[in-house]
């Protein structure tokens, strides 16, 4: 558990070393945010009513929210595992006395702890300051709610792992990558929130991992999601957290098994 | 002409070539940007499923507007959209072997790629276009036709110029590269939009700042026959080339401070 | 008709924020010669290249590069000059390195006959005629040089500068890249400047070395006179017929070492002073000498000598 925290730590500092690029972030992200924002209002003042459980504070919520997780959650995936994998460095990690997994999975929280402060912060103060937008309701929705990032941070970082893994197998990853990364854009709540899909658009997005790394969160913090109602957007993260971790320890397992059979 | 050409020609052809050679990876690529594409229409389509009109267009104006910037976006990308990647030139020591060929630099770093996976995303466009143009109440006449080439032309032209400025200002924000990315992706988000969704503190920036109202809502209100409002009165379609000229003014200054400041710091 | 200097700097100064890279800088290089630019890193080697090729806008002083102003005449200088950065390609690493050729004599606006003959040419001279079909990024640190070297020469630059051209590559390789240049020199004539940490290029290829320290020329001249102004000496190695007292009374030369019972024995001597032959007659003249070598100045220890003459390590 403290070399746990000692990479968490790592990962923190190795990115707090790109201030300019955490500012650059904030600024692209608040930009978007913008034009979001301006969008989802108009489409509100158009349908005359809220849509899909979001009126104008909780829509502007949504869309800063997003914004300010954008970088804390890794969305668009990573390429190290992978890379590590083809080198035939990934054996170097087998011998650490700390599960791979783990270590990996430290980095990116410590990533996403510089994130949350370098980008997502100032992203969310500008919203709040220059928008009506609705605050967490209770002191609940902040605690569930930081929870809920946690969790995203790690289903997000799970999914990725185990597409990274499948360099093991596979030649060349980057057809799957961008398939994630599509699907997983459009599905987790970056663009529009889940609940404004229609029908089917929804229910795939609710079978699938992705509102478990963006929506679910943002649902929590905007307040659309209260009471009893947290309790189950929280399970749902959970469950995708413990299905994609252990099918990352299983993957990486028949992966070592490949790697001590073909000697790398 | 085709003479001085001569040179440009077979940097870009040396492109295409080598993108051909992993066939399969080229293949997964356009695919993707097809997703990419896709991903970008799902967002105006859920809109649209939930309301009829949206910024004063309904999804027939709206899917033209949307087109009409992803193709701009899409074309610009594909020639220059490498610009903003002028950091990853610096430190390869790439832009220091262009100092020493005799060809302008802006020429050879424009020439030094071309994302032909970006057809992927183009396509989705063409079609977007082909259906908005067909389904949508036109009256069409010679100036439709050529306003819509025009259109299409200078749209490119002024995101290339978002490219150009971006990596000029790129020399000064080496490790700060993603500045740019708020102007050149942001504005493309902004340019798919009905105008008269920003506010019009917004719109006033997005139209005489970064001009890229003029990529596809100003010319979508001429072209449909639109009333138009006081930010964009049907005639002011016709001033795209001009926006265009001021876009690439911009860009060109942009530039040669940049490559200024790269000769006179060292990078 | 006087052939007009290539290079030409004088009070050549160049700053960055702090510090002065190149400080007043004043030499020049006449058509046909071969000079080696040498120094500790960060002595200003390659800040003084890019400001003679236009990459870098020198803080004050003159240069001019085959008589051109390189800043405000970049591309003029470009189509007179080669360049090679030891460490960064000019080739395209994803094609085939026929094609860098070929793009390249585009580049250059050479017609394609013409591109072809000179590809031909250097190909057939660098024996690099196999691995014109296989990607750059597939060809050995060896054959990349040479490649590079090649790609430089493509157009008939008037002016070769090469940066660490032989850095990182394995005896063989640096061997064939020499006597590709010494021939090159011989048959155009072309004035070469190479910056280098190997004293073997120097030796092999140049007839000048520019010696620079902080920015500053710290000599210039030919290499055995770089040598006797550090005091750094020749070794006359004499090997004798017979066990023989140490030779201490030889004009002009001290007796360095004597090696089994004085059999063998080393002399140091100063060139400027007197000659092998004086030694050789001295010596010979009261004892039997079997054999005899005479070993250079170590040019490492040379150029040591020279930053420790100036105040470095």
């Amino acid at each position: 558990m403290k070399t746990f925290w000692l990479l968490v730590r790592a990962g923190f500092r190795r990115h707090s070393t790109y201030r300019l690029a955490l500012l650059a972030g904030t600024t692209t992200n608040s930009v978007f945010g913008f034009i979001r924002a301006s969008i989802l209002l108009a489409a509100l003042a158009s349908a005359g009513t809220a849509i899909g459980g979001y009126d104008a504070p909780t829509a502007i919520a949504f869309v800063w929210w997003g914004q300010a997780l954008l970088g804390t959650v890794n969305l668009w995936g990573f390429a190290e595992v992978k890379d590590r994998v083809r080198t035939g460095d990934i054996a170097v990690d087998f011998l650490r006395p700390i599960n791979p997994q783990l270590a990996y999975l430290a980095g990116d929280l410590g990533r996403a702890g510089i994130n949350l402060l370098g980008r997502g912060l100032p992203a969310i103060l500008l919203g709040a300051l220059l928008f009506d937008m609705a605050p967490p309701p209770s002191a609940l929705s902040w605690v569930s709610g930081a929870v809920s990032v946690v969790l995203a941070v790690v289903v997000a970082f799970a999914g990725n792992f185990v597409i990274n893994l499948l360099a093991f197998w596979l030649v060349e990853i980057r057809g799957i990558t961008l398939l994630w990364m599509i699907t997983g854009g459009l599905l987790c709540g970056l663009y529009l929130p889940v609940p404004w899909f229609p029908e089917w658009l929804r229910t795939i997005a609710h079978w699938s991992p992705f509102p478990s790394m963006l929506q679910n969160p943002i649902d929590i913090l905007a307040g659309r999601v209260v009471g009893a109602d947290i309790a189950s957007a929280v399970a749902v993260q959970v469950f995708w957290a413990v299905a994609l971790l252990g099918l990352g320890q299983l993957v990486l397992r028949a992966g070592r098994r490949r790697l001590e059979v073909q000697g790398g | 002409m085709s003479e001085r050409l001569r040179p440009y020609r077979v940097l870009l052809a040396s492109r295409a070539r080598a993108q051909m050679q992993y066939r399969a990876s080229f293949v997964t690529d356009i695919l993707g940007t097809v997703g990419v594409g896709l991903a970008e229409f799902a967002e105006v389509w859920v809109i649209f499923h939930n309301v009829d009109v949206l910024g004063g267009l309904d999804f027939t104006a709206a899917l033209l507007v949307f087109a009409l910037s992803n193709l701009a976006f899409s074309l610009a990308d594909m020639f220059v959209g490498h610009l903003d990647q002028l950091p990853r030139y610096i430190r390869a020591g790439q832009v220091d072997a262009f100092y020493v060929r005799p060809l302008p630099l802006l020429a050879q770093l424009m020439t030094s790629d071309l994302s032909l996976r970006r057809v992927g995303r183009l396509t989705v466009a063409l079609v977007a276009l082909t259906v908005a143009l067909t389904t949508a109440d036109i009256a069409w006449s010679v100036g439709t036709v050529v306003l819509i080439v025009l259109t299409v032309v200078s749209g490119t032209a002024i995101f290339s110029a978002l490219f150009t400025a971006a990596g000029g200002l790129q020399f000064f924000l080496v490790d700060g590269a993603e500045f740019t990315n708020a102007f050149t992706y942001g504005g493309s988000y902004a340019a798919q939009q009905s105008q008269q969704v920003f506010p019009d503190p917004l719109r006033i920036f997005w139209t005489f700042v970064i001009p890229t109202a003029f990529v596809a809502y100003i010319p979508a209100v001429a072209i449909l026959g639109l009333p138009g409002d006081h930010l964009a009165p049907p005639w002011l379609a016709w001033c795209t080339p001009l926006a265009a000229l001021l876009a690439w003014a911009i860009a060109g200054l942009c530039w040669r401070l940049g490559t200024r400041h790269y000769q006179g710091a060292g990078g | 008709m006087s052939i007009p200097t290539v290079i030409e700097t004088r009070e050549l100064v160049r700053d960055f924020k702090k510090t002065r890279a190149v400080d007043r800088m004043t030499f020049s290089i006449e058509p046909g010669e071969a000079v080696g630019y040498i120094g500790a890193n960060g002595a200003g080697k390659s800040t003084t290249i890019k400001m003679l090729t236009g990459i870098l806008k020198p803080t004050s002083g003159h240069v001019r590069t085959c008589g051109l102003d390189p800043m405000r005449q970049r591309v003029e200088v470009a189509r007179r000059v080669g360049v090679v950065f030891g460490q960064r390609s000019q080739l395209w690493w994803d094609l085939p390195l026929r094609d860098s050729f070929a793009i390249l004599g585009a580049i250059h606006r050479m017609d394609e006959p013409t591109t072809r003959a000179r590809t031909d040419l250097l190909v057939d001279q660098l024996e690099m005629g196999p691995q014109l079909g296989i990607p750059v990024r597939s060809l050995s640190l060896g054959q990349r040089m040479r490649a590079e070297i090649a790609a430089a020469l493509l157009h008939s630059p008037e002016l070769l500068i090469l940066d660490e051209p032989t850095i990182g590559l394995d005896v063989l390789s640096k061997q064939r890249l020499r006597e590709f240049l010494v021939a090159e020199r011989r048959e155009r004539g072309t004035t070469l400047l190479l910056t280098t940490h190997d004293m073997g290029d120097i030796e092999r290829l140049c007839d000048r070395v520019l010696v620079v320290d902080r920015g500053r020329l710290a000599f210039d001249g030919t290499l055995p006179g770089l040598a006797s102004t550090v005091g750094a000496q020749r070794m006359l190695v004499i090997d004798l017929a017979t066990p023989t007292p140490d030779l201490h009374d030889v004009p002009g030369a001290t007796l360095v070492e004597s090696e089994s019972g004085g059999l063998r024995q080393r002399l140091a001597f100063d060139a400027e002073t007197t000659t092998v032959a004086a030694v050789l007659a001295h010596v010979s003249s009261r004892h039997e000498v079997r054999d005899l070598t005479i070993e250079e100045p170590d040019i490492e220890d040379v150029v040591r000598r020279i930053y420790a003459a100036s105040g470095r390590g």
